[in-house]
């Protein structure tokens, strides 16, 4: 396993606040890893630092050996690709042009193919003709990762493995779209992509994901396997729930929230 | 794109032979000196005078203001990610009609004295300078972030709007009477005394634009994400802004220099044309060019025509037509945007 990205020590300062502190990681090509931690944790700042969005107060961060801030807007694009967790688009484009933008100027004979295979993908080709405004949120967002799936296939056809970043990927898909879309993350990372998710669902976090990081407080409180992760002690002390943790019949860990921590319910 | 431009060919047809001295098609290819008529009638002669002097500067002069003032619209629409956007009705316009004004005025005055043999190309300098000034006042305020509120947009639009409004007012209040017909003649609009040295300063502001233009078309499109995701896809972002930036004050402070403050025509055509053609910019930018200098060049052959011999200013003209357009346009989009 190669490094491809390596985070030494940043941290997130705005005005007196501070909102990630001090956090290192290494990453992998092929690796899946999922970032967990209650809200304002300081999970989407990380992640904005890691794709060059925002420069961190302090500490480097290096993609396939280089430093990031060295890497010129489309240069990096080819490098990595992100979605957002909220993205608006105001014209009447179609799913198939929002999809088609993922190719950036890649000759238009060699995107189309990989148009149709990432709408076939999320599931949207019967949608591409459709005005992207028109969609429900949950097909807009599966749009968007269709478009970002094109983007990281013409990067890497070019320079090998990328980096995949998703802030937040699932938050408006169904149950069915949730595993779809995380499935297909995953076929992404045994192709030697370095996959970077930050999600909410646990379960999800656990059934998918190599690695966990748990950030707590703009901290890294856990870098490790899900089984390092999903301790009862941990969850009661960073998310301040109890929780049961049990097995699939394949070793899985599962959580089933119980009740607000006892101090709390005493108040 | 071919249709366009066969219909400009067909308004530019209309308005050579339309107007106070009125030239028949039939006496247009001879006027133009198409082929030679042996015949030199000294009606022949008032032809070509009419169509050689002012008719086809004039014509031109529409042509690319019209083009300028759509592909502005264009491309403020596509910064600001919103169709509301029009480069008279957020006060960049103003900002150079008030510059434009201010350069009269200090011109025609002792301490300008010695900047008055340049005045005619100090006018459109002055006015882009006023553009650009209101334009890059105007996304400081309205950018926040990711978003553009479209109702902070359109209400620092007004401000800005106002304050150059208010500095006008004070130059008409100083301006003596000769002065005073001239900053009138901002105020309103008009494309008469359109004279070939002004149309001659157009078209290469208008040429270096639309060649600028296609090279911003993906970035604009991309930018229909919002500044973080166009970012993520490999957009230079800032640099994108900036030349947006610069060429809407370019474009709209040379036009403003030409023909005063002509409103709405940068709302109108793009709107129309992205629900026929798509909101892709590679099309939309010179299909706005066209279809602008379309309803720029038909504009001007109603205003010189309605009340012949005498002219209505086209600002009045475009502004009787778009404004009622873009109530239609807030009232649809209400159910959609939370202004």
């Amino acid at each position: 396993m190669t490094g491809l990205l390596d985070v030494q020590s940043v941290s997130m300062a705005v005005g007196g606040a501070t909102l990630v502190e001090a956090v290192s990681l290494q990453i992998g090509a092929g690796e899946m890893v999922a970032i967990v931690g209650p809200n304002g944790a300081g999970k989407s700042t990380l992640l904005r630092m890691l794709s060059g969005d925002l420069r961190p107060s302090h500490g480097a961060i290096r993609l396939k050996q280089r430093d990031l801030n060295a890497y010129g807007p489309r240069e990096l694009a080819q490098h990595r690709a992100m979605l957002s967790q909220h993205v608006n688009v105001t014209f009447p484009f179609t799913v198939e042009e929002i999809v088609a933008m993922g190719a950036g100027e890649s000759p238009r004979a060699a995107a189309r193919g990989l148009v149709e295979a990432a709408l076939d993908e999320v599931g949207l080709s019967q949608f591409r003709a459709r005005q992207l405004p028109t969609l429900s949120g949950g097909e807009q967002q599966r749009a968007h990762f269709a478009r970002v799936l094109v983007q990281l296939a013409c990067g890497e056809a070019q320079h090998g493995p990328g980096l995949l970043l998703l802030d937040e990927p699932t938050s408006s898909l169904d149950l069915r779209h949730q595993i779809d879309l995380v499935e297909t993350a995953r076929r992404r990372a045994e192709r030697g992509t370095a996959v970077i998710a930050i999600l909410h669902d646990l379960n999800l976090a656990m059934r998918f994901a190599d690695r966990i990081l748990l950030l707590h407080r703009g901290q890294l409180a856990i870098d490790g396997d899900r089984a390092a992760a999903m301790q009862p002690e941990t969850i009661r002390q960073i998310f301040e729930i109890d929780a049961v943790i049990a097995h699939t019949d394949q070793g899985v860990p599962f959580l089933l929230p119980q009740t607000m921590r006892p101090a709390d319910k005493a108040t | 794109m071919l249709c366009l431009l066969a219909a400009l060919a067909g308004t530019a047809l209309i308005a050579f032979t339309v107007g106070a001295a009125g030239i028949p098609l039939s006496r247009l290819p001879a006027a133009l000196g198409l082929w030679v008529d042996n015949t030199t009638s000294p009606l022949l002669a008032r032809d070509q005078l009419v169509v050689w002097t002012i008719r086809i500067p004039r014509i031109a002069a529409a042509a690319m203001v019209g083009g300028m003032l759509a592909v502005s619209g264009a491309i403020m629409q596509g910064l600001f990610r919103n169709p509301l956007a029009d480069p008279a009705l957020v006060g960049v316009s103003s900002g150079g009609a008030f510059a434009a004004a201010a350069a009269i005025v200090f011109t025609d005055s002792h301490l300008g004295e010695g900047l008055r043999f340049i005045q005619h190309q100090l006018l459109p300098v002055a006015a882009f300078a006023g553009s650009l000034v209101t334009t890059i006042l105007l996304y400081a305020i309205a950018s926040r972030g990711e978003r553009t509120s479209i109702a902070i947009f359109l209400l620092a639009g007004l401000a800005i709007a106002a304050i150059a409004n208010a500095g006008i007012g004070l130059l008409v209040f100083v301006a003596d009477d000769r002065q005073l017909r001239d900053i009138t003649f901002w105020l309103l609009g008009s494309l008469s005394g359109t004279t070939w040295a002004k149309t001659t300063t157009l078209a290469p502001v208008l040429a270096i634009a639309l060649v600028m233009c296609l090279s911003i078309a993906r970035g604009l499109d991309v930018l229909v994400l919002g500044e973080a995701e166009a970012f993520h896809s490999g957009v230079d972002v800032e640099r994108l802004k900036r030349i947006s930036i610069v060429l809407v004050s370019a474009m709209t402070g040379v036009a403003v220099s030409i023909c005063g403050v002509v409103g709405f025509v940068g709302i109108v055509v793009p709107h129309l044309l992205r629900l026929v053609i798509g909101p892709a910019h590679r099309l939309l930018l010179p299909a706005s060019a066209l279809l602008g200098a379309i309803l720029l060049v038909g504009a001007d052959t109603v205003a010189r025509s309605i009340v012949a011999p005498a002219e209505m200013p086209i600002g009045i003209l475009t502004a009787a037509i778009g404004a009622p357009f873009f109530l239609v346009m807030l009232l649809r989009q209400r159910g959609l945007v939370s202004l």
